[in-house]
């Protein structure tokens, strides 16, 4: 199912409306992550922006990349376990959960949402990156 | 010892840390910000390597001790940490928030339990109770 902006409006339109005007992509450089995918991140995020300095300047997409190569991960072994019918291992589904620290949820429903969900942050998240380093080149010229 | 002068540490001898985790995301922000905050640690991937580092010798002042991990989880490293003599400040930090398994990881030798994210803050309080404790001890 391909994914774009017009699947989940009510989370990404204000996002999609920061990053492109009139389909360009905006010059302008992006703010503070967590105010740009609204709904999806929440303050704590700016804890990560904290950590960014100049001798660790990447530190943000770095943790991001090591989420999303992660996570990719548990949420196949959560997706495996929890179609495993009528044999489902709830011990190691739990254990599972945990590893992806979200909030526990035994609807195959829900949980495809999720990870639909998951799969359009991650394009957002690659667009910001990609303008946060435009800027950067930009700002030197 | 750390001072807690004007809402920041000052660090008088350079304190050192431990971070023992499986996830390399909590790997990864946890040295950060024990980095951002002076403080010199390095990463176990999981309770039989923190074990084993302690046996090639080495100490720390604080150890950020997860509880789920493979191989040796951290209420059994933390147990042996203990048998072993290691009187280092152990804080445990997990997901889990259920009464009996935070009592059960504390049973296991804790000086205190934290729950992720953890944060610049949450590390603080626990270096104002090794500051409070008025020691750093092995």
């Amino acid at each position: 199912m391909p994914l774009s902006s017009r699947d989940n409006p009510s989370h990404f339109s204000t996002a999609a409306n920061y990053c492109f005007r009139d389909g360009q992509e905006s010059a302008a450089v992006p703010g503070r992550l967590h105010e740009e995918v609204p709904g999806y991140l929440d303050e704590q995020f700016n804890q990560l922006e904290d950590l960014q300095d100049e001798a660790n300047p990447n530190f943000v997409e770095e943790v991001v990349t090591l989420f999303y190569s992660d996570s990719a991960r548990f949420i196949h072994n959560i997706e495996q376990a929890m179609i495993n019918k009528p044999n489902i291992d709830y011990g190691k589904l739990d254990d599972y959960m945990h590893q992806f620290k979200g909030s526990s949820s035994r609807c195959i429903k829900t949980f495809r949402q999720l990870k639909l969900e998951h799969a359009t942050l991650k394009r957002k998240l690659e667009t910001y990156f990609q303008l946060v380093k435009q800027a950067g080149i930009a700002e030197r010229r | 010892m750390a001072t807690h002068i004007n809402g920041s540490w000052e660090l008088g001898a350079k304190m050192t840390a431990l971070v023992v985790d499986d996830d390399s995301i909590n790997q990864t922000i946890h040295h950060r910000l024990l980095e951002q905050l002076g403080i010199e640690n390095q990463v176990a991937r999981n309770g039989k390597e923190a074990i084993d580092i302690h046996c090639s010798g080495k100490k720390f002042d604080l150890i950020l001790m997860d509880r789920d991990m493979p191989i040796m989880n951290g209420i059994e490293a933390t147990r042996k940490l203990r048998a072993m003599g290691i009187r280092s400040m152990i804080a445990g930090v997990s997901t889990r928030c259920v009464k009996q398994e935070i009592q059960e990881f504390m049973e296991a030798g804790l000086d205190d339990y934290q729950e992720k994210p953890l944060t610049s803050a949450k590390i603080i309080s626990i270096l104002h109770k090794i500051h409070h404790s008025g020691s750093i001890s092995y």
